[in-house]
């Protein structure tokens, strides 16, 4: 059996659903200003940030020569390499202590920009527009601004963590109070609860396994964040990253970056484990 | 009405025990929790150096760094004050549109290698086991050492200026867009690749008529919300000398030209706000528009 059409059949099938094969003028031509747009943007940015071949050729063949110097890693000698240990064991202190206390100051914030607890829409829209205001900052430039308060080191560090954080867990947390189940809460009303009940008994059972899983996600990206701070003095492994690549110790890069990596994996590791304990067993 | 309970009854002294039992078990679980999150802490604090006594002597510096950054704003000569404040209003709009040009270019590096390493990275189309293998530790290389790392390398690599920056962001883009969208790509319905298979169709073929049209809308919305983080990520850039606004405000910090500070923060971040929403509208309109058909 032949599934074969003959010549005409085929012209008067495609003369037929002409408009399905072709498609429509106006998404075509839609397509077509879209991405010739885009592709024009880029075109337009490449030559204004003064690329030109021969700079890439030249970057990349020193890269290349670059990646041959850092194999093997070394760190050098046994004593540099308990220091950069040691600066890893910082950073990851600094990441954690950072968003703990983050979550901690944003824990009562995040009530006050929620709708359902607090109904007053300037506070609400006070509470929320300084809170994108804070997270608009990057970290780094915290850090920049702590160094200048509390002098250089990880004590600064810390801070700046905590400080970028307060904004986005502000604003996290308070998403996670306005999704809140209102019936909880309407229960505890109904036997007589004040609005300190209603938030102990009726919110926070509720919100606060969504709270922690969010806080573990931010420890893990915060200790990818707070492994380059030391690039501003801020404490932690970015002060070892930043020297060793500035006087081009190419070994002692590739072992820093690899310690790095090794932290950022565990940690990840460890903390989806915990983050699927926790959020797991109410999910089913 | 009461609802009395006999507390002599033998079934209910039973699971009053149960319950007592059950509760101070629960009781010691969340003790050894908290007292195994403070050693933590404890421990934290002694490697991150906390010192409440340095904070305490030096907090006041804070909120005074906070003041001597705001302009001082007259409402009589208001406009004059405002020249002051913005004095340097043509280069650093220059620099920023540099900045957003950093961004855009390396977004659109970034997403065109996620896009073309993705498919090898999906378990439902990836090919060979090993070559899966690589791509994914290869994507997780570039998304877990910091683009600013990157920076600093390819700063040395290729000279000061914008160039490093794109590179820089276009390789932690590549390892971020390409986790997701290897997602994304697992999670299509398989039907119309089956079809296509049983057509005879190449890999390619595949890729392009059954895979591609599901997956489009999603991949352009997770390069918007990409493309608002590398303009945050573009701002400093310029603090290794990467190019973008970063240049001048790591300058000012440095240098306590206070006003200026303000002036650049201000601009980053209305710059990152209006980009942050208008983002976010297309990205509900593309998602709209998936959701339609």
């Amino acid at each position: 059996m032949s599934l074969a059409l003959s010549a005409p059949d085929r012209a008067a099938l495609i003369a037929r659903h002409k408009a399905a094969i072709n498609g429509s003028l106006k998404t075509k031509l839609m397509t077509i200003a879209v991405v010739g747009a885009l592709v024009g943007l880029f075109i337009y940015g490449l030559t204004t940030l003064e690329t030109s071949l021969w700079k890439i050729i030249a970057g990349f063949s020193n890269l290349g020569t670059f990646v041959v110097l850092m194999l093997p890693p070394d760190p050098g000698s046994f004593a540099r390499a308990i220091i950069f240990v040691k600066a890893l064991f910082e950073t990851i202190a600094i990441a954690f202590l950072g968003t703990i206390l983050a979550a901690i100051i944003a824990f009562p914030l995040g009530f006050l920009a929620a709708k359902n607890v607090v109904a007053n829409r300037v506070v609400h829209f006070l509470a929320r527009r300084s809170m994108d205001t804070v997270r608009g900052v990057d970290a780094l430039i915290w850090a920049l601004i702590w160094v200048n308060v509390v002098g250089l080191g990880p004590f600064a560090g810390m801070l700046a963590i905590m400080t970028s954080d307060l904004g986005a867990f502000g604003k996290l947390f308070s998403e996670a109070i306005e999704s809140a189940d209102r019936k909880p809460v309407e229960g505890v009303t109904s036997v007589g609860g004040g609005k300190l009940h209603e938030i102990r008994f009726g919110l926070i059972p509720q919100v606060l396994p969504v709270i922690a899983s969010q806080v573990l996600y931010y420890i893990e990206s915060n200790t990818r964040s707070s492994t380059i701070i030391g690039i501003v003095g801020a404490g932690g492994i970015g002060l070892y990253l930043a020297e060793t690549i500035r006087t081009l110790e190419w070994q002692q890069v590739s072992f820093l970056i690899l310690l790095v990596l090794a932290a950022v994996t565990a940690i990840d590791f460890l903390s989806s484990k915990l983050r699927f304990a926790i959020i797991g067993k109410r999910a089913v | 009405m009461t609802l009395a309970i006999d507390c002599n009854d033998p079934a209910i002294a039973a699971h009053a025990e149960l319950y007592r039992r059950e509760m101070a078990a629960k009781r010691l679980q969340t003790l050894l929790g908290a007292a195994i999150f403070i050693a933590c802490v404890a421990l934290a604090a002694i490697g991150s150096e906390v010192d409440l006594a340095k904070f305490a002597a030096n907090a006041w510096r804070f909120p005074k760094y906070i003041l001597e950054t705001m302009p001082t704003l007259r409402l009589a000569t208001l406009s004059a004050d405002l020249k002051e404040w913005y004095w340097g209003i043509n280069g650093w709009l220059k620099l920023l549109w540099q900045t957003l040009l950093i961004a855009y270019v390396g977004t659109v590096l970034g997403a065109v290698g996620g896009f073309l390493l993705c498919f090898t990275a999906a378990s439902n189309l990836g090919r060979s086991p090993w070559l899966r293998w690589a791509t994914r530790r290869y994507l997780e290389f570039c998304r877990t050492v910091p683009e600013i790392v990157f920076a600093l390398i390819f700063v040395i690599a290729f000279g000061l200026g914008p160039l490093p920056g794109v590179l820089a962001i276009a390789i932690h883009t590549m390892g971020a867009m390409g986790k997701l969208f290897s997602e994304v790509v697992e999670n299509i319905d398989m039907k119309p690749v089956d079809g296509l298979t049983a057509t005879g169709a190449s890999w390619w073929q595949t890729i392009r008529f059954a895979v591609v049209p599901q997956v489009l809308s999603n991949f352009a919305s997770y390069a918007l919300l990409r493309f608002e983080i590398n303009v945050r990520g573009a701002s400093i850039m310029g603090f290794v000398g990467a190019g973008g606004i970063g240049q001048d405000l790591i300058e000012a910090i440095r240098k306590f030209y206070f006003t200026d500070v303000s002036a650049i923060l201000l601009l980053i971040i209305v710059t990152v706000m209006l980009i942050d929403y208008g983002t976010e509208r297309l990205r509900h309109a593309l998602l709209s528009l998936e959701h339609g058909r």
